[in-house]
């Protein structure tokens, strides 16, 4: 083992000689040095013997710069990926024979406790380190550790300590071998790139196509984020699948998942998917059966009756309705909606048979429902009212001149014409209805019902996603991976509703191309 | 138009035999409901805005001042130990019983007999057991005034704050309000001594979390969304930048970019809470970054806000005229000095905007935060993006969780601040937009 001290093991989980951020500063500013030479001896070389330079000083800067820096953090990046492969399939293949047959850990689980050994010792201090040798029994090293309050598994055995100890040693290596060979690599490139600086040499040309690769990359990342969405929950969801069939999943109506022992996946309780899809829709449509005719007539208003000084006043003022952060609503919903709701409907009854009882509960899926449709008002309106104006005048012209009144012209020629667009403008609402998490967490309750009365309370996708994965979460059970389940079927209705959207917006706009 | 030859119409009419009913007045009493709808549309949209307003600042205003109670201290040696004691060793001093100064001393403003435990416990129930730091703190900075008696003013217990705010029914019975009358007889004393008052509430912009209401505060949150804004803005502006001068400047039309492009609008459109699970999968469980680490929710906004910047970048883009291009591209620039030099800052004022926009948009966003564990008591400040943090929305949407009374009214607060931030942020885009905007 190395005698220096070691910096604790930093969150990213590397154990730091030099930590990846300094590193990363050190490559920058090797090749801002390069950068700066670059600069200064492509300006020499101007008007020496009446050359001309193919490209700018600036462009060999930025030449040796990019030769600097950009191999140097690539070998990082590669580094970083596959030295704890490398690191974890060595380790595990000098486990001692026959260990893993003789307990009932699997090789991930055994990996996973020698590496929290390791961890754990990193953080010892040197005197205490140096007293743990290959030999020592696991008791000494738990105890250990247990002063420091580390915990360790109790699955831990004797052979562990010897790998966890390489373990660490290995990771140490490889981290100074890491900094060494990227230093190597950052000075070699810029110093070849700057080499390179010639007259005749096309930096500019060079640079601009490492820029156009850098652009095209940026531009990949909304793939690499959709591609990162699918997989990562169609992994969890295809784990959650093999313990929960998709049958029980998708036309199950209880929605009872037991926070249990782990591991015992009979006693997981019940995961129907049905209670929390009928409580999605029905808030969604009580939202949109709010919303729609409100930010519609909102709409058509603005679009073919307000003056421009009205329309000035009126459309900010509905959109800072958008721009009010759902948890506000959600809060208006909790605090000052649900309550109304409930006196009111105490009122009500009170009047009607004399007995004052709510019948309205303060949770409950009208509650959701009236304040998710004031949240939805700004996005009907004003989706629709760009697609009411993008109507060509020539048709309204027409329908007046034949003498309709402006109403008729709306109900018979504007409103058909802009259809395929409000469609596709509803849709869209309605998949954030669909997709609205922090009003319904707040305002719609946590039972999972199946009922048709709208003062009850119901649940939906979002809010149980929400309750499965906050707190202290272990990630291999049922109850936190049915989260995932639902993320993915709530990603793939709001898709279709989107992909639809879209696709009959592309067929209108031929309509008047 | 219509109106004028509807009533020539009707002149012509008048003279000659009464021509065939054509429903006109019914056309125009639909004209006129029709009409009429679109008014009451607006003005339930329009109203519903008022409300909600309404709603949160009559009940958040009040968050902005705290009761406060001044009491005379008695730092009393029995207590603290002497000044050489604590130079020796801060232990007992860290250690020291504040509580029992604070109600030591409010016993002695009130003129109540220390034996008669009732009326003790009522007096000490006014007072915030938040002293106890408030205490302590004064006593770490100034050693000298162990032994002394000094005014100090305390913050008042939640329920005092909450009884003189009005937030409580005081006809009602004893039993069945969380302050008695005899503390009612007490806060009338202390009043008429001039000893309470109602102050601005710093602590509300600096505190952290904390179980008592009158001591939690949204400093630490805002720091947690700072970061977050900070972490936001370093990637998502180039990135997003970057994105659409490739697609709008350089990208050929094939298969490729059209996919890219139906995949920046349907981000635009996934729920945000699908991004909470993707951070959750990808950034904690692959990459094993820390849980309610501000760096996690930096992460995860960014992707969330990369659509909205792409969009309003591309738009910014388009807005320039062509001919700017034609004329460097004939003076010999690359295609790349054109993009760069010419068109991107013509279109800065644009793309600044729709990041403001974008950052506004990713301050308010709850649901994704609470998957990557950012629902955390947190009442320290994160000195690192790496630390445990939590963020605005988030502390709102705990506090909202709180029963107290007092906890509605900060929660509230807490709402004004944020909808404050949003306000600068939305305003300062407009203006940007009205001062930098070229019309070609």
């Amino acid at each position: 083992m190395r005698s220096e001290p070691l910096v604790p093991r930093n969150s990213f989980g590397e154990s730091a000689p030099v930590s990846t951020f300094t590193i990363i500063l050190i490559v920058i500013a090797i090749g801002l040095a390069g950068a700066v030479m670059a600069y200064r001896r492509s300006r020499a070389l101007v008007g020496k013997d009446g050359v001309k330079m193919h490209s700018r000083p600036t462009y060999h800067a930025s030449f040796v710069a990019c030769w600097g820096i950009i191999p140097a953090l690539l070998t990082l990046a590669v580094w970083l990926i596959v030295s704890p492969i490398v690191i974890s399939t060595n380790v595990s293949a000098s486990f001692p024979e026959g260990v893993l047959a003789d307990s009932q850990l699997t090789e991930g689980l055994a990996y996973g406790i020698v590496e929290s050994i390791g961890t754990g010792l990193q953080v010892l201090p040197g005197d205490e380190r140096a007293t743990i040798t290959d030999a020592t029994p696991v008791a000494d090293v738990t105890a250990l550790l247990r002063d420091r309050g580390i915990p360790t598994a109790s699955a831990a055995t004797d052979w562990m300590v010897p790998l966890a100890i390489q373990l660490n040693s290995m990771q140490i290596w490889s981290r100074w071998a890491m900094t060494l060979v990227v230093f190597v690599v950052a000075v070699a490139g810029a110093f070849w790139a700057y080499r390179q600086i010639a007259p005749r040499l096309r930096a500019r040309n060079n640079v601009e196509r490492i820029v156009n690769g850098a652009l095209i990359a940026a531009s990949s990342i909304a793939i690499m984020t959709t591609v990162g969405i699918v997989f990562s929950m169609l992994f969890e969801t295809i784990d959650f699948f093999s313990r929960i069939s998709p049958a029980e999943f998708f036309f199950g109506t209880s929605w009872e998942p037991r926070f249990s022992n782990v591991g015992s996946s009979g006693n997981a309780g019940s995961f129907g998917f049905i209670p929390l899809l009928a409580g999605t829709l029905y808030i969604g449509a009580v939202a949109m059966l709010i919303a729609v005719p409100i930010g519609l007539f909102a709409a058509i208003y603005m679009a073919e009756y307000a003056d421009n000084r009205t329309r000035s006043i009126v459309k900010p003022l509905l959109e800072v309705l958008a721009g009010i952060p759902t948890i506000v609503y959600g809060f208006f919903a909790l605090i000052t909606v649900g309550p109304f709701l409930r006196d009111l409907s105490a009122e009500i009854s009170g009047l009607a048979t004399g007995n004052y009882v709510s019948f309205i509960e303060a949770q409950s899926v009208l509650t959701a429902g009236l304040v998710m449709a004031i949240m939805l008002i700004p996005f009907v309106s004003s989706l629709s009212d760009d697609i009411i104006t993008s109507v060509p005048t020539s048709l309204r012209d027409g329908s007046l001149g034949l003498g309709a009144t402006r109403s008729e012209t709306i109900k018979r020629v504007i409103l058909p014409a802009a259809l395929p667009g409000i469609v596709s403008a509803l849709l869209l609402t309605a998949s954030r209805a669909i997709g609205e998490t922090m009003i319904v967490v707040l305002a719609a309750g946590v039972a999972a019902n199946l009922t048709l009365n709208p003062f009850e309370p119901m649940t939906t996708i979002t809010v149980k996603i929400v309750a499965q994965l906050t707190g202290d979460l272990e990630f291999n059970t049922p109850q936190t991976l049915v989260a995932f389940a639902l993320g993915m079927t709530l990603f793939v209705i709001t898709l279709g509703l989107n992909v639809y959207a879209l696709y009959i917006v592309r067929k209108y706009k031929e309509q008047y191309e | 138009m219509s109106d004028a030859t509807a009533n020539g119409i009707a002149d012509t009419a008048a003279g000659r035999k009464p021509r065939r009913d054509i429903g006109i007045k019914k056309r125009y009493a639909a004209e006129r409901r029709f009409k009429a709808y679109g008014i009451i549309a607006i003005a339930i949209g329009l109203s519903f805005l008022v409300m909600l307003m309404w709603s949160i600042f009559s009940k958040g205003y009040t968050a902005f001042w705290q009761t406060e109670i001044r009491v005379p201290i008695t730092f009393s040696e029995e207590v603290l130990g002497t000044a050489e004691q604590a130079n020796e060793s801060q232990t007992k001093l860290l250690m020291a019983n504040y509580p029992q100064l604070a109600r030591d001393g409010l016993v002695q403003l009130l003129g109540i007999n220390p034996d008669d435990k009732k009326a003790v416990s009522a007096a000490n129930g006014l007072i915030s057991s938040g002293t106890r730091v408030a205490l302590r703190d004064i006593v770490m900075n100034d050693l000298s005034v162990i032994g002394r008696t000094e005014d100090v003013w305390l913050y008042a217990s939640s329920e005092l704050d909450s009884a003189l705010k009005g937030q409580y029914d005081l006809s009602v019975e004893e039993s069945r309000r969380p302050i008695s009358d005899l503390q009612l007889q007490y806060i009338q004393k202390l009043q008429q001594a001039g000893a309470i008052e109602q102050r601005f509430n710093w602590g509300l912009f600096t505190s952290g979390a904390s179980s008592r209401a009158e001591t939690a505060g949204v400093g630490v949150a805002i720091i947690g969304s700072l970061y977050m804004m900070g972490i936001v803005l370093v990637l998502a502006l180039p990135i997003g930048v970057a994105a659409s001068i490739y697609l709008e400047e350089f990208a050929p039309k094939n298969r490729f970019t059209d996919l890219i492009e139906v995949n920046i609008n349907n981000l635009a459109a996934v729920p945000s809470i699908v991004f909470g699970l993707l951070g959750l999968a990808v950034f904690i469980n692959w990459f094993g970054l820390p849980r309610s680490a501000a760096l996690v929710g930096g992460l995860v906004l960014t992707l969330m806000t990369l659509p909205t910047i792409i969009i309003a970048t591309r738009a910014a883009l388009r807005a320039v005229p062509p001919s700017i291009r034609a004329a460097a591209l004939g003076l010999g620039a690359s295609k790349n000095q054109t993009v760069f030099h010419h068109v991107l800052p013509l279109a800065m004022p644009g793309i600044l905007t729709g990041t403001i926009i974008g950052l506004a948009q990713a301050l308010g966003e709850t649901a994704p935060l609470l998957l990557i564990g950012m629902v955390a008591f947190v009442a320290d400040y994160p000195s690192t993006p790496l630390d445990p943090s939590t963020a605005l929305p988030v502390q709102i949407y705990m506090w909202a969780n709180e029963a107290e009374r007092a906890f509605v009214e900060r929660t509230s607060g807490a709402i004004i601040i944020l909808l404050g931030f949003l306000a600068i942020m939305n305003v300062s885009a407009i203006l940007l937009r009205r001062r930098f905007e070229r019309r070609w």
